[in-house]
């Protein structure tokens, strides 16, 4: 059967691709657009390494189809720096040494801005919560919260 | 594999019924897509439902009755604080399901008509007196949420026929909700007991009506009318409360597995039945 033949948006760039129908959006980034921040850490939802926001909407990019993202709006790890100037959220992540070996990074900092734009004050209960579905193996989550909580504070600030 | 997002009903029923091969709805896909990545299911079709706009609505109808439609994300569910006052019981269930990411995406249609016993909202809707109305080649039928599933991934769906959206009935003064699942741990994980009560209390705080069902107690979520009418007639005293506990665990026929054993299955079961009870009554006093 012929590909499907996808117009999307990513990180505010119009894209097209053209994917089978079996293959992810996180398929389609990392293979065929070459946006290789989202990981792959288990490709069934369980990880939360390949976290990216679909019209705004946090979601596992390993659990959504390519064909259904036509005319949508995607975000991923690649969006979130300025050119060289580095989102608050991951200076924060250096400053705290909130990661190890970096492969659950992009889908934290990802997840991690979803939550501040709706919750620009979370208490460390909230972030756990939010952050539950994203898995580390190395650092044991406490410097990631605290990077997490010290962002918030400089993005309050503005 | 073939790919289509009909923007109609009709339109989406009648591909169900004209493939050949097996046809998947597809919701939001935090079953199916995991189903097909381990080779337990390889449809020749997919239909998203997602473009069909009455599956994607919450509306309160002029009655005092819900409908919500079948692919409106657990996010979106969160966030109708109109819908949660009313019926928090089966948001929080809804809730429960996955991580931030997978609420973003899974729907109370998926969840009931995934088949599995343990879904989280599902007993939740039934305490509710959830309808499901369903569409098919033959039109439309209502079939009440505790019918529609039969037995583990066995659904009593025709060919060509999917869930669109789902009822609630207009809600009495001093009525509430609420579910409550045993997991051992806090996030994360599939219920080993689930239980949903719904119930309405008069001006004095006798119980006049409920309704509660337990999941991954049986091979299909429970509506337990035994445990109801021991609390119907009651303040949910300790003695009421003995009789839930006892016919919520006379209404299991568990199994064993790693997540825990028939003997524990059936006492949690009680002991959840109670305090889905105690929560549900102390909501609805004040509502
Ligand atoms: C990491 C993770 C954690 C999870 N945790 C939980 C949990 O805690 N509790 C829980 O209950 N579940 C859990 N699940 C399972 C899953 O997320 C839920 O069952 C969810 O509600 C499924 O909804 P969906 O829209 O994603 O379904 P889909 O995957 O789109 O569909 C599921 C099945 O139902 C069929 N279907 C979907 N919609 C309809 C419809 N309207 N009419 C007819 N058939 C339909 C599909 O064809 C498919 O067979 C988890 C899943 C993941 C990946
Ligand atoms: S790769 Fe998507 S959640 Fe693990
Ligand atoms: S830093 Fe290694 S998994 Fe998180």
């Amino acid at each position: 059967m012929a590909k499907h033949h996808i117009e999307t948006t990513v990180n505010g760039d119009a894209v097209e691709f053209l994917c089978e129908t079996e293959e992810t959006l996180l398929d389609v980034l990392r293979d065929t657009l070459h946006l290789t921040g989202s990981k792959e850490g288990c490709a069934s939802g369980d990880c939360g390494a390949c976290s990216v926001t679909l019209d705004g909407r946090l979601v596992c990019a390993c659990l959504v189809l390519g064909c259904e993202v036509g005319g949508r709006r995607i975000e991923t790890i690649e969006g979130m720096a300025e050119g060289e100037a580095l989102h608050p959220l991951q200076t924060k992540f250096l400053e705290h040494a909130a990661l190890q070996c970096g492969i659950c990074t992009p889908g934290f900092l990802v997840a991690s801005r979803a939550l501040l734009e709706r919750n620009p004050n979370p208490s460390e209960t909230e972030i756990r919560y939010w952050l539950a579905g994203n898995l580390c193996r190395c650092t044991g989550y406490d410097k990631i919260v605290t990077a997490v909580k010290d962002a918030a504070v400089v993005m309050r600030k503005g | 594999m073939r790919y289509e997002a009909p923007e109609t009903v009709e339109r989406a029923s009648a591909l169900l019924a004209d493939s050949a091969g097996e046809a998947r709805i597809l919701a939001g896909g935090t079953d199916l897509l995991v189903q097909m990545r381990s080779d337990i299911v390889d449809p020749a079709l997919i239909v998203d439902i997602k473009r069909i706009a009455e599956t994607r609505w919450i509306t309160e109808e002029p009655g005092g009755g819900w409908r919500i439609g079948a692919a409106v994300t657990g996010a979106e569910l969160k966030e109708h604080a109109r819908l949660k006052q009313v019926w928090p019981g089966v948001v929080e269930a809804a809730n429960l399901i996955g991580s931030t990411q997978v609420q973003g995406r899974a729907t109370l249609g998926g969840n009931l008509c995934n088949g599995s016993p343990a879904a989280d909202s599902v007993p939740a809707l039934i305490a509710a007196g959830a309808v499901a109305t369903l569409a098919g080649p033959q039109g439309r039928r209502d079939l009440p949420v505790e019918d529609v599933m039969l037995g583990p991934r066995k659904l009593a769906l025709g060919k060509g026929e999917f869930v669109v959206s789902f009822g609630l009935p207009p809600r009495p003064p001093r009525s509430s909700d609420a579910y409550l699942r045993f997991i051992p741990r806090t996030e994360m994980d599939i219920a080993v007991v689930g239980a949903g009560v719904s119930l309405t209390v008069d001006a004095s705080g006798t119980i006049t009506e409920a309704r509660v069902s337990l999941g991954a107690v049986a091979p299909r979520v429970l509506l337990v009318r035994e445990a109801a009418a021991a609390i119907v007639g009651s303040r949910l005293d300790r003695v009421a409360q003995d009789r839930l506990e006892a016919a919520a665990r006379a209404a299991c026929t568990p199994i064993d597995d790693k997540r825990g054993t028939v003997e524990f299955r059936i006492q949690i079961a009680g002991v959840l039945a109670r305090r889905t009870a105690l929560i549900a009554l102390d909501r609805a006093r004040t509502q």
